[in-house]
């Protein structure tokens, strides 16, 4: 038995792949929503469980389910910006800074994309579903200490504040800026290729690498993932990945999950839903990697 | 006329913050338009995207959409909205150098025109 049967409980067989179009538009629109809501939820994103939920369920080519996966990406991170600057943590001069990494390393991605196998990027799609589980498992953060910062964070002004919640403000500082970019430039990369937000990457190079205090260095993530992922949708569009038919599902279903997820994660019991997220991301990474060596992708 | 103060980094992101709030409502009722029409003309037949064979060529081209626009085609109305949505966050890069331009910051000018150059290449560069 394969692992996609036990995934989705043994209702997907073969002959999902060619349903009405009516039925294949919902059930694609339900399971984007599902991918959006628990992404949100979760705070993992949505779009990396969305291309195996469409490579793997239904049977779309990796190439068309990554170029619907990068316009969900944008929609959502779009969506979300509103909610996110209010909240008044982000730093649009740092997140601008690191964009310049971010969208060369999504063209170069993207150009990528274009000459690497399918089978090749399935694998590589089911090593980072493996590594999100595991980053997603060891989420015991350690106790956040403030970077003193190199004096480059002043000179290029990327130092800034956030309001600490007792109505005033902590300042903070910026420290190993060149690595934080070099990562960056491998987010980018990894975004462009395999059209998703890379959020975890982002956050992973200003959070661990710059040490930028953990708030910040997610809200900003979320506006760069937008504009990095738009730095690959010109090149997704010229080489026909972005197929309407199948886009348009996707692109709602996650916009609507995702909006509806942020708006119920202050009441939900975050915990055993990242759990078993936790698992399903897993168990698709082994699915991937598998259906890549052995070539049905 | 009084003395405008400079565009602070808060107010400019809640702006943009705004403004890529409104490109998606938009961008999401064209492609929702688009789509009820795409699955309303393509009624009784079957979605297969098992074999990749790309996008249509008029798809990818602003004169092959503008062509299948004027005779109606589904399809070109979900681009058309994906073309707004890609949009956003590339307004946002436009709206940050106006911004920074304001607050008289040459080097966040710089930084964001280079974004900028970056994501017209990608647009355009590949074509």
């Amino acid at each position: 038995m394969a692992l996609s049967d036990v995934v989705c409980l043994g209702f997907c067989y073969q002959s999902l792949a060619t349903l009405p179009v009516l039925l294949f538009t919902l059930l694609v629109f339900a399971g984007s929503f599902a991918a959006g809501l628990l992404g949100a939820l979760t705070g993992l994103g949505g779009g990396v469980v969305l291309v195996p939920l469409l490579t793997i369920v239904f049977h779309v080519d990796i190439r068309y389910a990554i170029g619907a996966s990068l316009i969900s990406v944008i929609a959502t991170s779009s969506g979300a910006a509103a909610a996110y600057v209010r909240e008044g943590f982000s730093n649009v001069r740092i997140g601008m800074f690191l964009e310049i990494a971010t969208t060369i390393g999504a063209i170069f991605g993207a150009f990528l994309a274009t000459r690497t196998p399918t089978r090749a990027l399935a694998i590589i799609f089911g090593l980072v579903l493996l590594y999100s589980a595991w980053l997603s498992w060891r989420q015991t953060r350690c106790k956040e200490h403030l970077a003193e910062g190199s004096r480059w964070s002043d000179r290029l002004q990327l130092s800034g504040t956030y309001p600490d919640g007792h109505g005033g403000k902590q300042s903070y500082r910026v420290d190993r800026i060149a690595g934080g970019f070099a990562t960056m430039f491998g987010a980018g990369t990894l975004s462009g290729l395999l059209g998703i937000g890379s959020g975890a990457v982002k956050v992973l190079a200003m959070d661990q690498i710059m040490r930028i205090p953990f708030k910040v260095s997610t809200t900003t993530s979320n506006f760069m993932i937008g504009v990095t992922a738009a730095a690959s949708a010109g090149i997704y569009l010229h080489r026909g990945y972005v197929e309407p038919g199948l886009a348009f599902p996707v692109m709602l279903g996650v916009l609507a999950g995702s909006l509806l997820g942020a708006k119920v994660l202050v009441r939900a019991k975050v915990s055993l839903l990242r759990g078993i997220f936790t698992v399903v991301i897993l168990a698709l990474g082994v699915e991937m990697i598998l259906n890549g060596l052995i070539g049905r992708m | 006329m009084g003395h405008r103060p400079a565009l602070s980094d808060e107010r400019m992101e809640y702006i943009m913050g705004r403004l890529l709030q409104a490109g998606v409502l938009l961008a999401s009722v064209v492609v929702l338009t688009g789509g009820i029409l795409f699955v309303w003309s393509h009624f009784g037949k079957v979605a297969d995207y098992r074999n990749f064979s790309g996008a249509p060529a008029e798809l990818r081209s602003i004169s092959g959409l503008l062509h299948l626009l004027r005779i109606g085609d589904a399809t070109a109305i979900v681009q058309i909205g994906v073309l707004l949505l890609i949009a956003t966050p590339i307004a946002r890069v436009v709206f940050a150098v106006v911004g920074f331009a304001l607050e008289q910051n040459k080097l966040y000018v710089v930084v964001s025109l280079t974004v900028l150059a970056v994501l017209m290449i990608s647009l355009f560069g590949f074509a």
